[in-house]
């Protein structure tokens, strides 16, 4: 293969990558722009999501088609409502103190991945794509499937974004992120717009898991990577802030498949995250932020 | 020479000019008391001056050094204190704790527990804390704690200082206290006083500046504002 | 932290370190290696609460200075023959200048960016030592071999494999750093650390150059950390890159809030608390990090002063 086709690859491969990741991220973004909460959990979330698609495309067997389509509708709904009754039963009598929200997140994430293990195993287990369409391009041929996530991600961003500008929902989360205060004073229920932001961004994470396990396994540990690279993405973008996620996002999933074909995996992740770390330290607001607030 | 100027001395927050273009002098001895209504810049000033936020232009100088750079922390070993407005001494710590903070930073002599000991417990005796000197200091009442406050800023042994406020909220006869305290206080000391109460401002101030919007009206001995027009329009909204 | 009942606060901690004197002489074998290890580890506790209970300083990536102290050690016999004081030493110093660097970066940030900045520079070294794996053994770690860990002292030599010897010197271990401990937060700059958690605007106000005042902590708390992965190493001989992990950074916090921050004996009861709850569960479940999780939350949920803070709460005001 030429080296344009090749690169052609890469940036399909980067852009899936980038997909995927911008929804995490911006669950995890939204949760913490809103809540002020740093939710170190939102990869196990993204990890049941995963889980859990594998569970119902099994339970239900035939046509995989049918299995996956039920999954990515009930596996969100129900790491929602895990989410959900995590941020009553905890998040919220801690009264959302930022320190001690970290603590109570990394417990939640340790009891996760522990009742994973002991409930779904060790093992990776596949999920059998939707449909195996190939589309055929002069060079290659490539996953239909692949695209179709990329489109579907897309759209998700999207309808988010509409229901974050246009929608009265939105208009709620905004005033309560920019004053919860006020906002309380004015009759806005912050309580219940912080439960349902948490589980928001929940469900974010397992949509975006359910639409990445035909590609990839589901696995116990899968939570891990998905975590750095949301915080990377997050604080690149700008904490917060929903263009800059989505960009950091596209850069990151573009860069990461590009990096890793030069260097190793892990020198790859030494470099991002003291790269990242380096920013949080000298531009707080991240590469795309303002530097107000 | 006066022991502190400020030239030029601006402040802005977005595009209100909190402080703006403030020429200030402060002559070592006095006590000097800022007046002012509400929003008139009187804490921003103080704040600057005590270096707790920076200028966006201008120049303050203290005893012939340009201080306009320097952090706050160095300020207060130069010798200028500030004591809150909204009353903030270490809640959580006694009493004693408190004043022995200032105390053991300006301890150059003694290494021994003696010398913390003594200056802690003089300082208080001086302000009327000593018997109160192990309580946590979030329980003492709200006079105490103000006075608790000052005697924070005197254990720093300064040579100016700020006062934001000190008698607000505080009894009558816990003002007629102060006022004998910050008297005592002056006589090794100049002290700047932000000051809403208009008899206290009356009795100690050796001369007050009257700030409004945040540059300076009227400047004067406590007799020459009382008579001046502009200051009561400011006050008043109206000329008598 | 007021100047009354010195002598209290003394006798109590050396009564502690006499106990733990007794205990090697009561209980049996089995036990000398769990106790050992216990207070090399609260070692690494009270390295901990010195910034995060003390100072209000939450880190999320102190398993980097252990691990420091760990591998500085561990490198330099393994690699370098150095000999077992000398490896001691330098695992230390590897922690100090780590502590330095990071908390001169680190300390630029506060709050919620502080525990993100530092768990990402843990992460960072963690991945250097599986990247570095010729060197280190990766993540399979590399053992200390036995005719190394010997302590010669003139004519006579103290094998440090020996239970016994391993006993006595954790536990001296333990009481220097404990004694010192004590010291310094009931010195005048244990003073200007408390005021520093307190209200650190306040304490600028005071003439305090805060910022150097934190950084000397962060270097303390790392040395003490280095201090306790260098005892590790040397005591029972394995380096494993497990001990850089997330895992390593959160334990520290667990132990600290279980026994009570800022107590200077919390560090102790909370990591042997643990340690006897891990061990008590055991025989139901092999998920200890299920208990580690749970623990955490209803830590944070019911008991965030832990078992010396409430204890110094109700009824003995004077404990350090």
């Amino acid at each position: 293969m030429h080296f344009g086709p090749h690169l052609l690859l890469a940036a399909l491969e980067g852009l899936v990558t980038s997909a995927v990741l911008a929804l995490t991220a911006l669950g995890l973004s939204l949760v913490f722009g809103v809540m002020r909460v740093v939710n170190v959990a939102h990869g196990e979330f993204f990890m049941l999501g995963a889980v859990l698609a594998w569970a119902i495309t099994t339970a239900i067997g035939g046509d995989p088609a049918l299995g996956f389509l039920a999954a990515l509708v009930i596996a969100p709904l129900i790491v929602g409502a895990i989410a959900l009754v995590a941020e009553r039963l905890v998040l919220r009598r801690l009264n959302y103190n930022p320190e001690a929200t970290i603590v109570a997140t990394i417990g939640m994430l340790y009891i996760i991945q522990q009742l994973a293990l002991t409930f779904y195993g060790p093992e990776a287990r596949p999920v059998e794509p939707p449909f195996s369409y190939r589309i055929l391009l002069p060079w290659f041929g490539y996953s239909g499937y692949k695209l179709s996530v990329i489109a579907a991600s897309a759209l998700l961003l999207l309808a988010t974004w509409l229901v974050l500008t246009r929608t009265r929902i939105g208009l709620t989360m905004r005033a309560t992120q920019y004053d919860s205060e006020t906002a309380q004073a004015f009759g806005i229920p912050v309580g219940r717009v912080y439960g349902g932001v948490f589980a928001l961004g929940a469900m974010l994470a397992a949509i975006a898991a359910v639409l990445i396990v035909p590609i990839s396994q589901a696995h116990y540990l899968m939570g891990q990577d998905p975590l750095l690279l949301s915080f990377i993405v997050v604080i690149i973008g700008g904490l917060g802030s929903l263009r800059g996620t989505v960009v950091a996002a596209v850069l990151i999933g573009l860069s990461d498949g590009i990096i890793s074909m030069f260097f190793s995996p892990t020198l790859a992740k030494i470099i991002a995250t003291l790269l990242v770390a380096m920013v949080l330290v000298f531009r707080p607001q991240g590469l795309f932020g303002t530097a107000s607030r | 020479m006066p022991l502190l100027t400020t030239k030029g001395l601006s402040r802005s927050f977005g595009g209100l000019r909190a402080v703006d273009d403030v020429n200030f002098a402060l002559m070592p001895g006095e006590i000097r008391a800022v007046i002012g209504p509400n929003g008139a810049g009187k804490t921003t000033f103080v704040s600057l001056v005590s270096g707790r936020i920076a200028p966006s232009s201008g120049m303050i100088v203290f005893d012939g050094t340009d201080i306009t750079g320097q952090p706050a922390y160095i300020r207060v070993r130069q010798g200028i204190a500030y004591t809150f407005q909204i009353t903030s001494v270490f809640a959580n710590l006694s009493a004693y704790d408190n004043v022995a903070l200032p105390v053991q930073r300006t301890l150059s002599d003694g290494r021994s527990k003696g010398a913390v000991r003594a200056g802690v417990m003089a300082t208080l005796e001086r302000t009327g804390l000593a018997d109160r000197a192990h309580m946590p200091a979030g329980q003492l009442s709200y006079g105490h704690q103000r006075l608790l406050e000052v005697a924070m800023g005197l254990a720093l042994k300064p040579r100016l200082l700020i006062l934001d406020e000190p008698t607000q909220g505080l009894a009558d006869s816990e003002i007629d206290n102060f006022i004998t305290l910050v008297r005592e206080i002056a006589k090794n000391a100049t002290v700047l006083l932000i000051e809403h109460n208009m008899p206290v401002v009356m009795h100690l101030a050796d001369r007050i500046t009257v700030f409004n919007a945040g540059k300076i009206l009227a400047e004067g001995t406590p007799e020459a504002i009382r008579e001046n027009a502009a200051v009561q329009e400011a006050y008043l909204g109206t000329a008598p | 932290m007021s100047e009354a009942s010195p002598a209290k606060a003394y006798a109590l901690h050396l009564g502690v370190i006499a106990l733990l004197f007794v205990l090697s002489l009561l209980l049996p074998e089995y036990y000398h290696g769990l106790l050992a290890r216990i207070m090399v580890l609260a070692v690494f506790a009270m390295g901990y609460n010195m910034l995060f209970g003390y100072v209000g300083l939450l880190s999320l990536g102190h398993a980097m200075f252990f691990a420091a102290g760990l591998y500085g050690a561990g490198l330099a016999i393994i690699q370098f023959d150095w000999s077992v004081p000398l490896a001691f030493l330098g695992g230390i110093a590897c922690g100090a200048v780590l502590a330095m660097v990071i908390g001169l970066l680190a300390l630029r940030t506060t709050g919620v960016a502080f525990m993100i900045v530092t768990m990402m520079f843990a992460q960072v070294f963690y991945l250097l030592i599986l990247y570095f794996a010729t060197w280190t053994g990766g993540d399979q770690g590399m053992v200390v071999p036995q005719p190394a860990r010997v302590l010669s002292l003139g004519a006579t030599s103290l094998e440090l494999t020996n239970p016994t010897v391993r006993y006595m010197t954790a536990l001296g271990l333990f009481s220097i750093v404990l004694l010192v401990t004590l010291a310094i937060v009931r010195s005048r700059y244990g003073r200007v650390l408390v005021a520093i958690r307190e209200n650190e605007e306040r304490t600028k106000m005071l003439g305090y150059d805060t910022f150097s005042n934190k950084l000397a902590a962060v270097v303390i708390s790392g040395t003490i950390c280095a201090a306790s992965g260098a005892a590790y190493a040397l005591l029972f001989g394995y380096v494993g890159s497990s001990f850089a992990s997330v895992q390593y950074s959160i334990l520290p916090l667990l132990w600290v809030l279980l026994g009570g921050a800022a107590t200077t004996l919390g560090p102790l009861i909370g990591t042997l608390f643990m340690y006897y709850v891990i061990d008590v569960t055991s025989g139901y479940t092999s998920a200890y990090l299920l208990i580690v999780g749970i623990a955490l939350i209803l830590l944070v949920l019911f008991f965030p002063k832990g078992i010396l803070g409430s204890i110094r709460q109700r009824w003995l005001e004077w404990l350090p």
